[in-house]
């Protein structure tokens, strides 16, 4: 008896803990439960990681709040959960999350096999080589023979071998675990050149005992645009995914910021009036309250204001805008109409 | 007459090379050749060592400075731990509510420490842990008494290191001795099950295991069910762990002499009563020593769960490591990690040496 009775509390106990999310389409399961999961990388600094106080921050962190902005018009109504690189898909594929705003790179397989949905790209990267100005290198094109170290089992192993085999040039890879050793690494001289995403040599320049004597080289050799991901099957909710992205880079156009954003309220300008809600209309469509986009820009910001706060260059990555750039700046940030 | 000379007779002395610490060195480094041979080469190296070890870790180190004065310093910056302590010790529990999590291990530990003495385990000391467990959930969880609550996704760092390794051995534990039984056990369906379960456990490595409950598990269920990702880990912990523990219980149950079992029988006791105060009480005490490896690795193994995103001890570390402003530091954090780990390992294999002395009765 007193093990049966053991036997149901433990059960029970257990049972507390399994937690049944309203079946159904995911925008309504969003709404019930009153707050966005959003899958995150969890140790990528700029991107998605905690800082010293266990508060997440980066662009992916910054763009989840954004939709939970839009949503809910309180961009605090968003819970983060880290997943590797092996575990992001089945995790948004299994309902653990709603959205992944986890550096992803958008490709064909990914949409198709995978079953997801990528909206609008919220960062361009690319796979670029960091060398020593000690080498006198200008160009990747000048790199034959050289050691190049590089993380294991990932795309950029295989890119740099592609990119060396078509070029007929040799090369002689470093394989090693983990990004900061590979810092150390190269920084210690066991290879010539880094190879790595773009946004991550930054990083890794920064670190540098002098940062001036080291050069990313111009050539980048892939194509990564890293965008948020949503399942098949809703897509409304795929619509505010991506028109929240969309919002912050058309307000960077517009010059609405989180500190004139309110002023900007008064604007006599139609365009300005009805991204903001004020002549009503876009918010209907969404099936959202017609402040949406005003609570993205008050709440988080527009994407210029989001970039330079996690990976601009006033901060450790220190990274340009480069193909983050609007349109307007000869990048690749464009926004369709909000009409 | 004759007796009075040799009490005269001066007591000579031992020869010098074999008291003092000319004889101690020459007993125990300097014995033959090859001894010496070595204790020269051991020497050499600890000086060819040792020193420089020394200048990195306390002379040309900094203790408690920012991230940019440890670019100027060829020694240890173990600066990066006190930067970071909130976040490596705590993870992501909310801020203003670090209090909690503290509390909760204080209450661990010290029911630990207060459990040491043999004289104390009564069925009181059961209700005090069962009461202690439910005050830490309940801390930990909040919800109530004005606690905000705190999901169990925001459990990390050591205090999620403690509760997957604590609750891991202390289910495990009892699981692996039913599973023992089970395997020694004559009704062929019992024992074909425990058999196939604990082989197939055995048989695959706990990252399997754990990647099953996190990636795979999850595609099983219906769609929007979840099963807490801290419950999935812990359970891959415990089934596997209590494998390994079976296997060493029941070495100890194989060690019991037939006699035992015949005086249990012709005393008239079932076998509930004979596994319960005759066979076990022996089996598990031989088995000590065994079951102290095994609870070891289960606390170290729950290292593992990084691979799954969980963020213990180990994760909050590296997590720290991958803000380039400390990227540089990794030596000095694993170092600290180390420690850590050690102060908890050390304690609990003293501890067994010690319930091994006090349990010994002998034969």
């Amino acid at each position: 008896m007193k093990l049966t009775k053991t036997l149901v509390l433990v059960l029970s106990l257990c049972l507390m803990l399994v937690s049944f999310a309203h079946a159904g389409k995911d925008l309504d399961a969003v709404k019930s439960k009153g707050f966005i999961q959003a899958g995150v990388n969890g140790s990528l600094f700029g991107f998605g990681m905690p800082d010293a106080k266990g508060n997440w921050a980066g662009l992916d962190v910054d763009t989840a709040r954004a939709i939970a902005a839009a949503i809910f018009g309180d961009a605090s109504k968003v819970k983060f959960t880290p997943l590797s690189a092996q575990q992001r898909f089945t995790a948004l594929q299994s309902g653990e999350i709603d959205v992944l705003t986890r550096n992803g790179t958008q490709t064909l397989s990914r949409e198709t096999q995978l079953g997801l949905n990528f909206v609008s790209v919220n960062y361009y990267d690319g796979q670029g080589f960091l060398v020593s100005k000690k080498l006198g290198v200008k160009s990747a094109k000048e790199l034959d023979g050289a050691t190049i170290c590089v993380l294991p089992g990932t795309t950029t192993e295989q890119n740099a071998a592609d990119y060396f085999r078509t070029n007929k040039m040799s090369w002689k890879p470093v394989v090693i675990e983990s990004t900061a050793e590979l810092a150390k690494t190269f920084f210690a001289g066991r290879c010539d050149v880094l190879t790595s995403d773009a946004s991550q040599l930054a990083g890794t320049r920064a670190i540098a005992q002098n940062p001036k004597d080291y050069i990313i080289l111009p050539e980048i050799i892939s194509k990564e645009p890293l965008a948020p991901a949503v399942r098949h099957g809703d897509d409304q909710f795929r619509d505010i995914v991506d028109f929240s992205v969309l919002a912050m880079i058309n307000a960077e156009e517009l010059g609405i910021t989180s500190k004139n954003v309110d002023e900007m309220l008064k604007s006599k300008n139609p365009v300005i009036q009805r991204f903001l809600g004020t002549s009503p209309g876009n918010g209907k469509s969404l099936g959202l309250d017609e402040k949406w986009a005003y609570n993205i820009i008050k709440q988080v910001g527009n994407y210029g204001e989001v970039f330079e706060r996690n990976v601009g260059v006033n901060t450790t990555l220190g990274i340009e805008r480069g193909l983050n750039a609007l349109w307007t700046n000869g990048g690749l940030m464009y926004s369709p109409p909000f009409k | 007459m004759t007796e009075a000379t040799t009490a005269k007779r001066a007591q000579l002395k031992p020869p010098i090379s074999n008291v003092g610490v000319v004889g101690w060195l020459y007993t125990n480094l300097f014995s033959t050749w090859y001894n010496s041979l070595l204790t020269i080469i051991m020497l050499l190296m600890l000086a060819w060592s040792v020193p420089p070890l020394f200048q990195w870790a306390f002379v040309d180190s900094l203790w408690n400075s920012s991230a940019a004065a440890c670019r100027d310093i060829d020694g240890a910056c173990w600066s990066v731990i006190p930067n970071n302590f909130r976040f490596i010790i705590l993870g992501f529990f909310p801020e203003g509510q670090e209090w909690r999590p503290i509390l909760a291990m204080v209450l661990l530990l010290g029911l630990v420490i207060y459990s040491k003495e043999r004289s104390r385990w009564k069925k009181s000391l059961a209700w005090l842990w069962l009461i202690n467990l439910i005050v830490m959930g309940t801390l930990m969880y909040g919800g109530v008494l004005g606690m905000p609550v705190v999901e169990t996704a925001q459990w990390s760092g050591l205090p999620l290191t403690l509760i997957l390794s604590f609750f891991g051995m202390i289910v495990a534990y009892p699981l692996g001795i039913l599973l023992a039984l089970g395997r020694r056990s004559k009704l062929p369906a019992i024992k074909t099950l425990c058999v196939v379960y604990i082989e197939m456990i055995r048989g695959v490595p706990l990252i399997s295991l754990l990647f099953m409950s996190s990636i795979m598990f999850p595609l099983f269920l219906p769609e929007g069910v979840t099963i807490d990702k801290v419950l999935r880990a812990l359970v891959a912990i415990i089934l596997f762990a209590a494998a390994y523990i079976a296997e060493v219980v029941r070495g100890g149950l194989q060690a019991m002499p037939r006699g035992q079992y015949e005086a249990a029988d012709s005393l008239g006791l079932n076998y509930s009563n004979t596994m319960r105060l005759v066979i076990l009480p022996q089996a598990l005490k031989i088995v000590i020593p065994p079951s102290v490896g095994v609870l070891l690795s289960v606390f170290k193994d729950t290292s593992l769960v990084v691979i799954i995103a969980l963020y213990d001890v180990l994760k909050t570390t590296m997590v720290t490591l991958s803000n380039p402003e400390w990227a540089g530091y990794s030596k000095e954090s694993y170092i600290f990690l180390a420690l850590l780990y050690f102060c908890f390992c050390y304690a609990m294999s003293s501890y067994s040496r010690r319930l091994e002395k006090e349990l010994h009765t002998g034969h």
